[in-house]
């Protein structure tokens, strides 16, 4: 907090204290299936709409109803939007934790609670805001049933007093979340937010520090979750196969992108879909009908997560032997096995490099953000088109399931590119065509889709031994002809898959390189390495594999360079030891983080500080 | 068939093709293999029914049966998929060129066994698709091992005996949804080709089991999936004659004695009583028929179930007419109001 700006207030308590403004974190701690995630939000984006730059984390269990959950805001006036590890301001509403909660808390924060709880004796060093939920409630809520969804918007009111956030916009937060068609259901709720104000006004006395303030750090900006983005980017690069099988937390991808293409890709003059979307019996069949509309010449895609990612083996290795693009979102979750399905991890890095048996190699994309969920995404069809192979997009839960506040996209420059796929003049004009022959130097053939109207236009699709017409080969020749050129194609892509963001300090020794979500914690990090420490840093940020030659160079200007993981093996840090020479490996160092919540700046700060025996 | 035309002039069908045209390359299964003679009859019926061959896309997964694609339609594009998953390949292809003319060829291993989830689940679809298992009892390309469609009682070679009831694929493909379900015998020619003519003409999704002997390792004393088994056993429940809709012939078959379906093309498919009266379009009849000839070891063969009055796939997923692989980018890529309004609403 040094830098943060500071005043000092007499609080009504009595003491001197400083004031934080726009500088600290919520969390909430409720039950899943109460409806918290309404009021959470709703809070989240009031404090939005006041300017100030936030971030939502979501941590919930893998059921239905009825275990804990934890949902914190971070608002930062400097934009960092890495989750936060320190609780600043708690709202405990889960009997079962609010001990535990209360306990971790740090002295000088604030706790919020549910007046039954007793929470109050626990310790004299935190703000205490003792309400009586159940007493509030009941008279806005005559509908027993409705009275444990609406209990919720109760702290959204108390917490609006307490941290001066303005009632309009918690108003205005509320009616947008529930949309003109749930008037009602806003209005029951918008009484409960009220009778919370109204009592916290009337009994509470702030003697706490925190406190939102009107600013100007997220104009233009919107909030929205990486799944969604995601869909938005498929949508807008013209997909028209979507295949998928629910798994957590790729789903609400699917059901966003379903959304969408509804919305947008219905022709009003037939009512028809420019799309097709299947439910798959499994993932198996979901990537085996992506292979199959990818040959056939559609965009496709599929979403997925960890166990999915196991399933689909075999099929990568067929879409990658017979040449033919496929994209699959993979949203991370900590695994092996079921694993935590509602936590976040890097998990499938070096899987997803060389999913399937024998010799594979599969391009990945890396995005961090919801602009680049959505930019990405265009890269990727394209990216797979042209070089007929199955591309992963490797987000996470945390990406996928969080909201982010995000720059506005931009519509799509780019016109949709197909690669190169003869049509019936092209042959017309060739006479023929081998479809593995390396006719550009590229690696990539050419090839025609099934219905090309041209007598030569056929060729045959197979997972076996094939030769450069396609042809069923078993010689030793052809096989290692076809194997290179395929190591070839896979090199080439580093050319034109998207560059690494780098970030070159000239009074650095150290670099950090990072990928995906890790460069939140990874910016703020390196922020505070030169803070606390005066430890001046380089940043790489890798946005696809193969990496290109700029890793290579970033790594020979520093002596020491972190690769930031989220997992236990150090995958980003193995993919690079796969093709890296002894000299640029022996400069690499690890840090790890696996705990499967979004990775926080001091994880990675003290990682290095420790590493560098400072 | 006419047997006018002068030896000179070599024959073509509709569009000008002669039989070459819908040749593959040259079969590496083993002389007398059931697969070989549905390739042959895969090669007539197109050529026969005039098939646009640049317009057809084959399917196969992995086995002896599935390598057959590459011995017929040789202009046609082609995908040997993983053993037992074709079908997701096939739904794939077909959902990106509604235009295609699928047809998937796969063993017993590959439909009864490790792709029997996505079997299942294509017959539950009705995607326009003729679906063709080469049933052999056996898994020929590793060797002869049982497959699930191996009967109670059956031996293999060495003198296993197979305990475990059979899948009956035709029953499944019934109950599930399947809408034209069929068995026939790669030895039975005439009956082969007139079923095969009815997929052709059905649009939605057609299975047909053909009991295909494997030479090599289940055409044995034992076996009931053999040539000789077979030719005790089959028991057609009609005779069919297919009249495609670009024919003008008359055959003549004694009223009462016939039933008559007209299919979606025009086509029509005239089913000549043999025996009992059976109707194809009575669900819970056919289920009964199969259980009853199971107990008798005898193998009904023909048109078992017919439906062609259910939405295809691409109906009930409200699809535009034209391919979903080509739509031009202003009818895929939403205009830019159309993001506008999304950050509107999400900011
Ligand atoms: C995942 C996988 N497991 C096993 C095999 C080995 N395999 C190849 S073909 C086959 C069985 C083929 O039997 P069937 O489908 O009946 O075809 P047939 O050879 O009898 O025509 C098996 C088990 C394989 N190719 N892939
Ligand atoms: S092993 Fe059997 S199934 Fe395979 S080609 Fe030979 S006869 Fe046919
Ligand atoms: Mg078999």
């Amino acid at each position: 907090m040094s830098t943060s700006e500071m005043t000092s207030v007499a609080s009504s308590a009595g003491s001197l204290q400083q004031r934080v403004i726009n500088d600290f974190s919520i969390q909430v701690a409720t039950v899943n299936g109460s409806g918290s995630q309404t009021a959470n939000n709703v809070l989240m984006r009031a404090i939005f709409q006041m300017g100030v730059p936030i971030s939502g984390k979501n941590m919930f269990p893998s059921n239905i109803a009825g275990l804990p959950t934890w949902f914190t805001i971070r608002a930062s006036k400097h934009g960092w939007i890495a989750r936060k590890k320190e609780i600043d301001v708690l709202v405990a509403m889960n009997p079962e934790t609010a001990r535990e909660d209360v306990m971790s808390l740090a002295p000088g924060s604030v706790a919020v609670y549910d007046e039954m709880l007793r929470l109050k004796e626990l310790r004299s060093d935190i703000h205490f805001y003792p309400v009586p939920f159940d007493k509030l409630v009941t008279p806005v809520c005559p509908n027993a049933k409705l009275r444990k969804l609406v209990r919720n918007m109760i702290y959204d009111g108390v917490v609006a007093y307490l941290l001066g956030i303005d009632l309009e916009e918690i108003h205005k937060a509320l009616f947008k979340q529930f949309g003109p068609r749930k008037a009602k259901a806003a209005e029951l709720n918008w009484a409960a937010v009220q009778a919370g104000h109204e009592y916290a006004t009337a009994n509470l006395t702030k003697t706490d520090p925190f406190a939102i303030e009107r600013m100007d750090g997220n104009r233009g900006k919107i909030i929205i979750d990486g799944n969604t983005a995601c869909a938005l980017g498929c949508v807008f690069a013209g997909v028209t196969v979507v295949i998928w099988y629910p798994i957590t937390p790729s789903s609400s991808m699917m059901e966003a992108m379903i959304g969408y293409l509804k919305r947008f890709r219905i022709e009003p003059e037939t009512g028809r879909s420019t799309y097709a979307v299947v439910q798959a019996e499994d993932e198996l069949a979901a990537l085996g009908m992506v292979i199959g509309a990818g040959w056939a010449g559609a965009r496709s895609v599929t979403a997925t997560s960890g166990p999915g990612i196991s399933l689909m083996s075999e099929f990568t290795g067929l879409g990658y032997y017979v040449e033919v693009p496929a994209v699959i979102f993979d949203v991370q979750r900590a695994g092996p096995s079921t694993g935590l399905p509602t936590r976040t991890m890097q998990g499938d890095l070096l899987k997803n490099a060389l999913l399937s048996h024998g010799d594979t190699r599969h391009p990945m994309l890396f995005p961090s953000s919801p602009e680049e969920c959505f930019s990405l995404a265009q890269d990727a069809f394209n990216l797979a088109e042209f070089f007929q192979t199955p591309l992963f997009v490797m987000t996470d839960l945390d990406l996928g399931m969080n909201n982010w506040m995000a720059d506005q996209f931009e519509y799509p420059t780019e016109p949709i590119s197909r690669g190169k796929v003869l049509n019936a003049e092209d042959l017309k004009r060739l006479g023929g065509f081998a479809r593995y022959r390396d006719v550009d130097g590229d690696g990539v053939g050419y090839r025609t889709l099934p219905g090309t109207n041209h007598p030569s236009a056929a060729w045959f699709a197979r997972g076996s031994g094939h030769n450069d017409k396609a042809q069923y080969s078993e010689r030793e020749d052809d096989y290692i002809d076809n194997m290179n050129r395929l190591r070839h194609k896979f090199d080439e892509m580093k050319k034109h898959v998207p560059p690494p963001e780098v970030v070159l300090n000239e009074k650095a020794d150290i670099g950090i390189v990072c990928c995906g979500t890790s460069r939140w914690g990874a910016e703020e990090s390196r922020d505070q390495l030169k803070r606390e420490y005066g430890l001046e840093t380089s940043y790489l940020r890798l946005k696809a594999y193969p990496f290109g030659e700029e890793l290579n160079a970033f790594i020979a200007r520093h002596s020491r360079v972190y690769v930031i993981d989220q997992n236990r093996d150090g995958q980003l840090l193995e993919l690079m030891r796969l093709d890296f020479t002894a000299e640029e490996i022996s400069r690499l160092r690890s840090v790890r983080y696996y705990g499967g919540l979004p990775l926080d700046a001091r994880t990675i700060t003290g990682e290095i500080v420790g590493q560098e025996g400072l | 068939m006419s047997t006018t035309s002068s030896p000179a002039v070599k024959k073509q069908n509709r569009l000008g093709f002669e039989t070459a045209a819908y040749k593959g390359g040259r079969s590496t299964l083993c002389a007398g293999c059931g697969h070989n003679a549905i390739s042959e009859r895969i090669v007539e019926v197109f050529y026969e029914m005039g098939v646009q061959p640049w317009n057809v896309a084959k399917f196969s997964g992995i086995g002896c049966s599935s390598k057959s694609p590459a011995y017929f339609l040789g202009m046609s594009h082609g995908f040997n998929a993983v053993h037992g998953r074709a079908p997701a390949v096939a739904t794939g292809a077909l959902l990106a060129n509604q235009h295609l003319t699928g047809i998937l060829v796969t063993g017993d291993g590959d439909t009864a066994s490790i792709g029997i989830g996505h079997f299942m689940h294509l017959l539950r679809r009705n995607l326009p698709l003729i679906y063709i298992i080469e049933d052999n009892g056996v898994y020929g390309l590793t060797k002869g091992q049982f497959s699930a469609t191996a009967d109670v009682g059956s031996k293999t070679k060495s003198g296993v005996v197979n305990e475990m009831p059979p899948i009956d694929c035709c029953m499944l493909g019934i109950e599930l949804g399947a809408t034209l379900v069929a068995r026939s015998f790669s030895g039975d020619k005439r009956q082969l080709a007139a079923i095969l003519k009815a997929c052709i003409a059905h649009k939605g999704l057609s299975v047909v089991d053909v009991i295909s002997p494997c030479v090599t390792f289940n055409d044995h004393e034992d076996s009931t999936k053999s040539y000789a088994y077979m030719k005790e056993h089959d028991d057609p429940i009609h005779d069919i004659h297919f009249v495609p809709f670009f024919e003008d012939i008359t055959v003549e078959i004694p009223e009462g004695e016939t039933r008559e379906v007209t299919m979606h093309d025009g086509s029509r498919l005239r089913l000549q009583k043999l025996g009992e009266d059976y109707d194809p379009t009575d669900k819970i009849g056919a289920i009964n028929a199969l259980h009853a000839s199971a107990k008798t070891g005898n193998v009904l063969t023909g048109i078992l179930y017919y439906d062609g009055g259910q939405p295809d796939m691409f109906e009930q997923l409200g699809m535009v007419d034209e391919p979903l692989a080509t739509l031009p980018e202003s009818r895929v890529r939403p205009p830019r109001a159309a993001l506008q309004t999304v950050m509107e609403e999400l900011s």
